[in-house]
């Protein structure tokens, strides 16, 4: 568009002086022009009102939120879990400070993932992955990326905070679980790890958020909501740096509470060291509450690997290894208990009065039943009750079994416990399995042979137990006819019902003599005896596949059973060992549960000797010269081996 | 040719204005930076105040027809010092603006290259003969105001040479051009700006998308516009008072106190404290363009109208920046934004304009 002039623009006669000249020129030839550049400032100065009166006016509230969620940051404090202790209050499970990483997603910029990942030494496409994942969730929730960051991690850290770099990463402080050595335990304590997604799918987890680290197996799950505590929060008003200015407020955690468990580390740590490399499992029970006092697995693994996220290479090192560490052995392995089922067959025998005490049988290394020969391990000759357990003869117990029926026998290894979950307080229990006749019509839809009878008198056949039903079955038997539900954590027992079948105490005193004599009178447990405490026991060596199968793979072996228990006429422990694929006898088996037997009495010599001297102090000399004649059972090796009162929590 | 008596003439009601402007200033640099290294700037920032007040004087009592006289040599000084400033200039945010004068100053040369600017943009219009601008006087009178402007865009800073295109702008309409110039103008126009923003450096491409759609990225390029948007729309009618800005205190505003102080400003006073500057400035630019209009002859006439556009264009673009209508440039708000250089560029232009006020009546 073009501006016209407005009138005429006097020309200058004196060129000369430029000075001059001006002076005397009409300045008013561009006046409308000047009208219009006002009229061009109004509308400039219109455009910039109107920009304010749209954010000040119309809509102040939306940047007024933006303003404050700038400047108020709210950081999760993460609520420590509760410890998890042994029955005297020793730590068994602790926590550790360290810090964890965030990204904050409201500035995070997907480019920054590959330097982030290269930076804290993580997997960029899983890191990729997990953000990918929150996509659908609200902006305002942070994702963790890395749990306890090394010394180099939050060097990297820090270095790379500032809003110019990855200003999306931020610290926060937090627990982390610190699991005991060695595997030490593990499998019952189990593992804590962060919720995963099919979880979060699942309505029992509902409860919990994204991110948060929950049980995943053992204990750990079991109780997880006991010990989880309540994350707290701290508001705060942050720069644009993200240092904080001013506290608004504090929502402090609720820390867990601590569990205490009715294991007996310092039973825990003989077990352990008993088993060593072998495979195999180990369970002690207190019979008349059925307080777990040890359990272990071998071999094992190490927790503190899975306590944020395990690492690929890990897993498949785990998964991969042919002795199947994962596997809860005490409760998960199903195996024929082999000879150690033979008490319950005499009971069962005795109570029905297919035989009693006198009723003998001849062992000429075997004998023929149903037109088949079944073999014994030696030849016995004339053998009774006693002698039968005492020797363990298979002959006898083949016999006994055959005139009891399978009927009786299902049914007392059913009143014992076996066949069933004990119920004990930890997840995925393995149930083992009683064979009987409606079973086999339900499971195989086949008929029952008589010749399975006279396997399962033997605990062989289809007849699978666990190292704990094993124990709580013996250990109720013991007691005569009570069995108590097992259990790790440790609770006002004397509420709890056990499940009763009333066995007449005489029959019970003639199998626990027989028990007696297996270790104390030249019977097959011998390597279990412990002077001044009477062991009752019994082994089984016990066939897991056919002999013809056995020779033809070296590497499938008879796995080795003893299970114990002390005092015999008032037992206070009550212990299973089961050694894995040994191809030995079960005698073998034995010097396992005896270490842990001697363990036991041992610590409770030593605590009534403090007792005595706490009562008598002036008897601490003579006590001294005492100890110094005739030395004290040598302290058991492991972490905290000082005595303390049983029950009392530190 | 100093004219005592023409000294009553001189504009108080301006000078008012001008302090009220700088007062404001003041205060809202001393809230924006009161717990920072910044905290001295306010005094300052006084300091220049009254220093450019003396230049001000100064200048009102020059005869700006003997500066016109001056204007080529002041030109070419301008244009060697702007070279100076590339060679041995201080670098400072990426850029090399500032040279480093004895006592610890640093003067931004190109701000007062602008004067320069305008006095030749108005000397040279004078001198022509012609009723409307010839295609040969366009050229040339172009050629000079784009040499600053290039070595000013070669720091780089874009934002104040395009400060030296509505001098050129304004000058070219008011002299008279043919619609046919103004037509190629904006068809070439239409062609270098795309060629020329491939050639912009990454940070001033990215200022421009993100001035487009500043959530495109909201930590990057998009940050300063999203949090002087927050700061100005948080302010609401009334504003959260001097240095309760928390957009402000907390940093999230950058600068606070150069380019976005009147987005500190809007954000502790609120609509209603902008509304009170932003007629202040009206009414300081209709002073200008009226002393433009009442001004004894052209040479005075395009001294105050350049004086004016630039004003203009200052406060469009440093404000319109402030409430996300206009890209993020680094150029200052006149009077308000804390620098010696800037203070007393403007000081000196308003009192060239005044120097043409006070001698209105002079025939």
């Amino acid at each position: 568009m073009r501006f016209s002039l407005v009138g005429p623009q006097p020309e200058h006669e004196n060129p000369s002086s430029p000075q001059k000249v001006q002076q005397r020129d009409d300045p008013k030839f561009a006046s409308a022009k000047m009208a219009a550049f006002q009229y061009l400032a109004v509308a400039i100065f219109l455009f910039l009102v109107t920009g304010f009166w749209e954010l000040q006016i119309k809509s102040p509230e939306i940047y007024n939120e933006r303003a404050e969620r700038n400047r108020i940051k709210a950081l999760p404090i993460v609520a420590p879990r509760g410890r998890i202790l042994d029955r005297d209050g020793r730590v068994i499970v602790d926590n550790h400070s360290s810090w964890k990483l965030l990204l904050s997603r409201e500035n995070l910029k997907e480019e920054h993932l590959h330097e982030i990942a290269s930076g804290l030494h993580l997997d960029y496409d899983d890191l990729a992955k997990k953000v990918a994942r929150y996509r659908r969730r609200p902006k305002y929730e942070p994702i963790i990326i890395k749990e306890q960051l090394t010394a180099a991690d939050l060097a990297f850290v820090d270095s790379h905070r500032d809003p110019n770099t990855f200003p999306e990463m931020e610290l926060i402080q937090s627990q982390s679980r610190l699991y005991p050595e060695n595997g030490l335990l593990a499998h019952m304590i189990g593992y804590t790890g962060e919720i995963s997604e099919s979880e979060l799918d699942n309505p029992d987890y509902a409860k919990y958020n994204q991110g948060q680290i929950i049980g995943k197996t053992g204990i750990e799950k079991e109780y997880n909501d006991t010990l989880m505590g309540v994350d707290g929060e701290r508001q705060s008003i942050v720069d644009n740096l993200g240092r904080e200015r001013q506290m608004l407020g504090i929502k402090e955690a609720k820390p867990g509470r601590n569990l205490q468990l009715t294991i007996d580390l310092d039973l825990q740590v003989v077990a352990e060291l008993a088993l060593g490399d072998k495979r195999g499992a180990v369970v002690a029970l207190n019979p008349n509450n059925g307080e777990v006092l040890a359990m272990a697995s071998r071999p094992s693994f190490d927790p503190n690997k899975f306590a944020v996220r395990i690492k690929s290479a890990d897993w498949r090192e785990l998964t991969s290894d042919p002795g199947n560490p994962l596997l809860n052995r005490p409760i998960q392995a199903q195996f024929a208990p082999g000879s150690t089922f033979k008490p319950l067959v005499a009971i069962a025998g005795l109570e029905t009065g297919a035989i009693n005490e006198d009723t003998t049988f001849h062992c000429a290394g075997g004998a023929t039943f149903y037109g088949h020969y079944h073999g014994c391990w030696g030849t016995h000759g004339s053998v009774s009750l006693h002698k039968g357990i005492a020797q363990s003869c298979d002959t006898y117990f083949y016999n006994v079994g055959n005139q009891t029926g399978i009927y009786q026998l299902a049914f007392y290894a059913h009143q014992a416990g076996l066949g069933e979950k004990t119920g004990i307080d930890l997840p995925n229990e393995a149930s083992g399995t009683v064979p009987s006749p409606e079973w086999k019509l339900r499971t195989q839809r086949q008929k029952w042979y008589a010749g399975e009878t006279i396997s399962v008198s033997i605990g062989q056949g289809a007849l699978t137990v666990t190292p704990l039903q094993l124990a709580r079955a013996i250990g109720g038997l013991a007691l005569g006819g009570s069995w108590h539900a097992p259990h790790l954590l440790m609770t006002d027992t004397a509420k709890e019902k056990p499940k009763e079948w009333n066995l007449s105490p005489d029959n019970v005193k003639k199998v626990v003599y027989g028990m007696y004599a297996v270790v104390n009178e030249g019977g097959t447990g011998g390597r279990a005896k412990i002077p001044n405490v009477d062991v009752c026991g019994k082994t089984g060596s016990a066939q897991i596949a056919s002999e013809a199968y056995e020779k033809l793979h070296k590497d499938v072996k008879d796995n080795a059973w003893f299970v114990a228990f002390a005092p015999c006429y008032k037992p206070e422990i009550v212990i299973s060992v089961l050694w894995e694929n040994s191809g030995l006898h079960g005698q073998f088996a034995a010097p396992i549960a005896r270490d842990v037997i001697k363990s036991y009495f041992d610590k409770k010599a030593r605590l009534l000797e403090v007792e005595r001297l706490k009562q008598n102090p002036a008897s601490v000399l003579s006590s001294a010269l005492n100890s110094a004649m005739s030395p004290l059972p040598a302290p058991v090796a492991g972490p905290g081996t000082s005595v303390r009162p049983a029950g009392e929590a530190r | 040719m100093l004219q005592r008596g023409g000294l009553k003439d001189f504009d108080w009601a301006m000078l008012f204005i001008i302090l009220i402007i700088c007062s404001i200033g003041v205060l809202q640099i001393f809230s924006a930076t009161h717990d920072t290294v910044w905290q001295g700037a306010w005094w300052k920032q006084v300091v220049y105040i009254g220093a450019g007040i003396g230049l001000m004087w100064l200048m009102t009592n020059i005869d700006y027809h003997a500066l016109m006289q001056r204007v080529y040599p002041m030109y070419i000084v301008s244009v060697v010092l702007l070279i100076a400033v590339l060679v041995i200039g201080k670098r400072a945010f990426g850029s090399t603006r500032w040279i480093a004068l004895p006592a610890g100053i640093h003067l931004q040369v190109s701000e007062f290259a602008k004067i320069a600017v305008v006095l030749l943009v108005a000397r040279f219009l004078t001198e022509i003969r012609t009723e409307i601008l010839e295609t040969r006087d366009l050229l040339k009178l172009a050629g000079m105001v784009l040499v600053p402007m290039a070595l000013i865009a070669k720091e780089p800073d874009l934002g104040t040479a395009l400060t030296y295109l509505p001098i050129l702008l304004i000058g070219v309409f008011l002299a008279g051009m043919h619609w046919k110039y103004w037509a190629t103008i904006a068809l070439v126009a239409l062609v270098v700006v795309p060629i020329g923003f491939s050639h912009l450096e990454p940070y001033q491409k990215g200022r421009i998308v993100s001035f487009l759609d500043p959530e495109r990225d909201p930590q990057g390029n998009g940050y300063q516009l999203i949090q002087s948007k927050i700061a100005v729309g948080s302010g609401g009618t009334w504003g959260k008072g001097v240095t309760k800005g928390t957009q402000t205190q907390l940093r999230f505003l950058p600068v606070p106190h150069t380019d976005f102080i009147f987005s500190a400003f809007a954000e502790e006073h609120g609509f209603v404290g902008v509304m009170f500057v932003l007629v202040l400035y009206f009414v300081l630019l209709m002073q200008v363009v009226q002393d433009g209009q009442t001004a004894p002859d052209r040479a005075g006439m395009y001294l105050c109208m350049g004086v004016g556009a630039l004003l203009l264009f200052h406060i469009l673009v440093n404000v319109g920046m402030v409430v996300g209508r206009m890209p993020v440039t680094g150029i200052p708000l006149p009077l308000m934004s804390y620098g010696g250089s800037s203070i007393w560029s403007t000081f000196l232009m308003l009192g060239l304009v005044n120097s043409v006020r006070v001698r209105r009546f002079v025939n």
